[in-house]
C-alpha cells in the first residue's frame, strides 16, 4: 500500500550500495539479548560437531596457529543500520571445516551465554564466513563478541554470532534464538528477509 | 531459551494518530488507532515506515509503550539528535495523520502475566518505554507478581510517564525508584548513576529468583548488566535491550 507521510521529506542517509531499508552509520551499535559474557582466551574453545556426533576442537592457541585472513566487508543489521568497509582478521570457516567429514546441510552456531543462530552450511563455506578475533586492527571488544565471533557478512548481522563457541551440523534445519522469536530463518539483507515470512 | 513463535507473515498496516501527549521536551507519546492490530506481548516493538512524496522511504523500530487493549497502541518516541525519523514523529506528525506500521516483533524482551517469579525492571532514559508496557500489562492483568522499577534519569524534567509512575507507585505490587544522574528534586539527596550500592539496596537479590529486564543506551545497559552479574545474578535471567552506539571511540 502506498501512503505519503504528510510533511516528511527524509534525510536520504543511504546510498545505492546499501540493501533496501537500511541507513548508513559510522558508529558501531551493540545489540545483544543479555549481559556481555567475558570469556578469557585461555578458557575459550571452539567445537564443530558433525551430524554423526564427531567432535572437532580448537583452543585459542590452535586457532591462532591457523592461517588468518584480513579482509574488509560491509555489515548490515536487521535493525536497519549498515556499516561499510569494516576491517576484520580471523580464520576462514573453509580452513576450520577442511578436515570435518560431513554431508550436513545446516549448521547451528552456539555462543557462550546461550545464544544460537541457524545457517545453511553452504553459507559458511567458499570464503563467505570467518571466526574473527580482530576488528579494525584491535582485539575484538567483548561487547562486539570478543574474544571471537562468527562473521557472515552477506547475511543480517544477527547470524554473525558473538562469543561463538561452536557449530553443530545437522541434516535438518532447526531455528535459533532470534529465528524462534519472529525473525527470518535465512536473513538475506538484499531481499529484506527481516521477519518470518518475508 | 524457549521456543515460542507463531511464524506468520507480518504486513504493513495503516494506523491513524488518535492522540498525542508531550512527555518531556524531547519525547512524545503517539496514540495510534490500528483497526486490525493482532495484539502484542508487553515489551515487543514494531517498525514505523515514512514515505516522502517522491517515494523515498525510511523505517525504524520503536518499542510499544502500552499493554494490549484492543485496537489502540501507544508509542513513545525520544527525539534522536540528527535523527531522520524521530524528529518527524516527535514534532511533525499530528492527530488524524496516517502512519504505516508493521509488527509486533520480538519474543525475548517480553513479559507475560503467566510467567513465574518477580520482575525487576531497570530503565535508562527512554529505555523505560517497553518497561512501561510491562507495568501496564501487570496492572491490566491484576497480577500480584512483585514488580520493581529502577529508572535512571538525568533530572526531574526528563522523567517520562510522570503521572503514570506516581499512580503505579501507589500500588502495593509495584515499587518505583527513580535515580537522578544530574539534578535531583528537593528532598532527594542522592545524585549519581546506578551503582553496586543502588543495585544492592533496591533491586531483587539473586535469591529472589527474579527476571530482570534492562533497557537503555548501550553504555547504561552494559554497566547495569555487569553490575547484576557481579552481584551474583544468573546471566540467563537478565534480559537486555540496547539502543545507540557503544559510546566508545569506534
Amino acid at each position: 500500500m502506498d501512503i505519503v507521510s504528510p510533511g516528511f521529506t527524509g534525510r536520504r542517509r543511504g546510498g545505492t550500495e546499501l540493501p533496501p531499508g537500511q541507513y548508513l552509520t559510522h558508529e558501531f551499535p551493540v545489540l545483544s539479548a543479555g549481559p556481555t559474557p567475558r570469556i578469557q582466551t585461555e578458557h575459550w574453545e571452539f567445537t564443530v560437531t558433525s551430524e554423526t556426533g564427531e567432535k572437532y576442537k580448537w583452543d585459542w592457541a590452535a586457532l591462532m596457529a591457523l592461517p588468518a585472513e584480513e579482509f574488509t566487508k560491509d555489515i548490515h543489521c536487521v535493525t536497519r543500520w549498515s556499516k561499510l568497509q569494516t576491517t576484520w582478521k580471523g580464520v576462514s570457516l573453509d580452513t576450520l571445516l577442511a578436515d570435518v567429514e560431513t554431508g550436513a546441510d545446516y549448521a547451528m552456531a552456539h555462543s557462550y551465554g546461550g545464544y544460537t543462530t541457524n545457517l545453511p552450511l553452504d553459507d559458511l563455506l567458499d570464503g563467505q564466513s570467518w571466526i574473527v578475533y580482530e576488528y579494525d586492527g584491535e582485539p575484538l571488544d567483548p561487547e562486539h563478541g570478543g574474544p571471537a565471533r562468527l562473521l557472515v557478512p552477506h547475511l543480517y548481522f544477527w547470524k554473525s554470532a558473538k562469543w561463538v563457541r561452536g557449530l553443530v551440523l545437522s541434516d535438518i534445519e532447526d531455528l535459533g534464538f532470534w529465528e524462534t522469536a519472529g525473525y527470518h530463518e535465512y536473513g538475506d539483507p538484499w531481499k529484506e528477509q527481516r521477519y518470518a515470512g518475508d | 531459551m524457549e521456543r515460542t513463535a507463531i511464524r506468520r507473515r507480518l504486513t504493513w498496516q495503516v494506523a491513524t494518530v488518535a492522540d498525542v501527549r508531550r512527555e518531556t521536551e524531547t519525547a512524545r507519546t503517539l496514540v495510534l488507532e490500528v483497526p486490525d492490530w493482532p495484539g502484542h506481548v508487553a515489551g515487543q516493538h514494531l517498525d514505523v515506515r515514512l514515505t516522502a512524496p517522491d517515494g523515498y522511504r525510511a523505517s525504524r523500530s520503536y518499542s510499544i509503550a502500552s499493554a494490549w487493549s484492543g485496537s489502540t497502541i501507544e508509542l513513545t518516541v525520544e527525539q534522536v539528535p540528527d535523527g531522520e525519523v524521530s524528529p518527524y514523529l516527535v514534532d511533525v506528525l499530528k492527530v488524524g495523520d496516517p502512519l504505516e506500521i508493521r509488527g509486533p516483533v520480538g519474543g525475548w524482551f517480553v513479559w507475560k502475566p503467566e510467567q513465574d517469579g518477580p520482575v525487576q525492571l531497570i530503565g535508562g532514559g527512554s529505555g523505560v518505554v517497553p518497561l512501561r508496557a510491562m507495568l501496564r500489562a501487570h496492572a491490566g492483568a491484576g497480577s500480584t507478581t512483585p514488580f520493581r522499577l529502577l529508572y535512571s534519569v538525568r533530572r526531574p524534567e526528563s522523567v517520562i510517564y510522570v503521572s503514570d509512575l506516581k499512580e503505579l507507585a501507589a500500588s502495593d505490587d509495584v515499587d518505583v525508584r527513580l535515580v537522578y544522574t544530574r539534578d535531583a528534586p528537593a528532598g532527594e539527596p542522592r545524585v549519581g548513576r546506578i551503582d553496586a550500592d543502588v543495585i544492592a539496596q533496591y533491586a531483587f537479590t539473586p535469591e529472589d529468583g527474579a527476571t530482570t529486564y534492562v533497557c537503555g543506551p548501550t553504555p547504561f545497559v552494559e554497566t547495569v548488566a555487569d553490575l547484576l552479574v557481579a552481584a551474583g545474578h544468573d546471566p540467563a535471567r537478565v534480559r537486555t535491550e540496547r539502543f545507540g552506539p557503544t559510546g566508545g571511540p569506534r
